[in-house]
């Protein structure tokens, strides 16, 4: 009894699942193919990998730190700046405007990168 | 005896081949006396053949660095146990020193609790007074504003100050704010000219000690191993007969010796760090369990008043 109970409760769960992905199917959609193509940029051994990244103009750019140390993504023109990201700690930065922005990180400055909005 | 310098000086007190064979990476302790700019260097694990004699000073003080209170990963899952280490090592000196330099990195991220473990683990150090200078971890977020408010209360723009003792001339200097992109450490045009004027007024035989965190001379640029603006500073202290540079950052010992300078920096009480170029980035470098605590350390140091002569000792967690 209780695991026929169980299996409608689960049935209703999987229908109102179906029944709320159709209602925003536009949206999924393109959630979808942003997440596939959205980029990110990797803080590993002391450097921004990719150091330059090409991208069309909306996109938004998330830095994840892989090192044990702390780093920041600092832009030079004062565009933009993280706080300090721990392991594993995330940055994201939606570029809007057509440029070139150069960043660095503010603790270890040896460390630049470039984003080239298109 | 293998790290003793016996080279001839040239007249500039350079001695290339001593030079080299006193840079001793992670894990190789090493003592050095200083005597009117020509620098002696012993590895400190031949502590029998020491000549105990070459160590007698009038006062003695210490140096530790890069604590990095909060760092939790493989290279050192408890860096408050090596730290109190570090300070029971330094409360068995048989000398206690007058004053501690720490030379910065106290924290891993500059949060409060970091420095609340670290003000209570120094606490039980046996000395007079602990100076500091902020590293980069130290002055994260907030422009080392809680720095200066637990530290540098007395000190001038972002955190430098000098003092006298016993004849010798100190100051601290911060190379880890306003950095540049692409850049290395930096002290900035404000510090430089205090630097110009707290020391202009010094007599020539004054000996000097300068200490700041990262490198105030060219260790690996390529990882951000250096100052940017430190010719400067030294420029000002060319006058001088007896200069003593000590910083930390780098996790490890290197010494040099350039004219009457002597550069020297300290171990981590931390985690050590590879040699320059040796690894694929300067992170934190693990070692097996056991080796840890020889890469790791305190530098003692004793000044011999009149002879110019400065005494470093690096000192292992174990060993030695």
């Amino acid at each position: 009894m209780k695991s026929y109970i169980r299996n409608v409760f689960l049935c209703a769960g999987l229908l109102g699942a179906v029944a709320s992905a159709a209602m925003i199917h536009g949206v999924s959609i393109a959630r979808a193919a942003e997440e596939k193509t959205a980029p990110s940029i990797a803080i590993d051994n002391f450097s921004f990998t990719p150091k330059e990244l090409t991208v069309a103009a909306g996109t938004t750019i998330t830095w994840v730190n892989r090192d044990d140390v702390p780093h920041t993504v600092v832009s030079t023109d004062k565009k933009f700046k993280s706080k300090a990201l721990d392991t594993d700690d995330q940055f994201s930065f939606t570029f809007t405007d057509t440029g070139t922005y150069n960043y660095f990180c503010s603790v270890h400055p040896i460390m630049v990168g470039k984003i080239i909005v298109k | 005896m293998g790290n003793i310098i016996k080279e001839n000086l040239n007249s500039d007190g350079i001695d290339r081949r001593g030079f080299l064979k006193c840079m001793a990476w992670a894990g190789t302790g090493t003592l050095c006396v200083m005597q009117g700019g020509v620098l002696k260097s012993f590895a400190f694990g031949h502590g029998s053949n020491l000549d105990k004699a070459a160590m007698q000073g009038d006062f003695a003080f210490a140096q530790i660095s890069d604590s990095h209170i909060g760092f939790n990963k493989a290279a050192n899952p408890d860096v408050t146990a090596t730290l109190r280490e570090a300070i029971a090592k330094l409360n068995a000196l048989p000398q206690s020193p007058e004053f501690v330099l720490h030379t910065g990195d106290l924290t891993q991220l500059s949060k409060a609790d970091e420095f609340d473990t670290l003000d209570q683990s120094l606490k039980s150090v046996h000395t007079g007074r602990i100076y500091y200078v902020p590293g980069e971890h130290d002055v994260l977020n907030d422009n080392g504003a809680q720095f200066r408010e637990r530290y540098g209360k007395d000190a001038q723009g972002d955190g430098w100050y000098s003092f006298d003792h016993k004849g010798v001339h100190f100051v601290g200097l911060v190379n880890v704010m306003n950095l540049k992109a692409g850049g290395l450490g930096s002290l900035g045009n404000d510090q430089l000219q205090w630097l110009k004027n707290d020391v202009r007024h010094l007599k020539h035989s004054t000996p000097i000690v300068v200490f700041a965190h990262i490198p105030l001379w060219s260790v690996y640029p390529q990882w951000g191993w250096g100052t940017d603006d430190s010719e400067q500073a030294l420029s000002y202290l060319k006058k001088f007969g007896s200069v003593s540079v000590l910083n930390g950052h780098i996790h490890q010992v290197m010494q040099k010796v350039e004219g009457h300078v002597t550069f020297h920096t300290a171990m981590s009480t931390a985690f050590p760090q590879p040699a320059p170029g040796q690894a694929a980035s300067p992170g934190p470098m693990k070692v097996p369990d056991d080796k840890l605590r020889s890469v790791l350390g305190i530098t003692d140091i004793n000044f011999v008043r009149g002879k110019h002569t400065l005494a470093v000792v690096d000192s292992p967690l174990s060993g030695g």
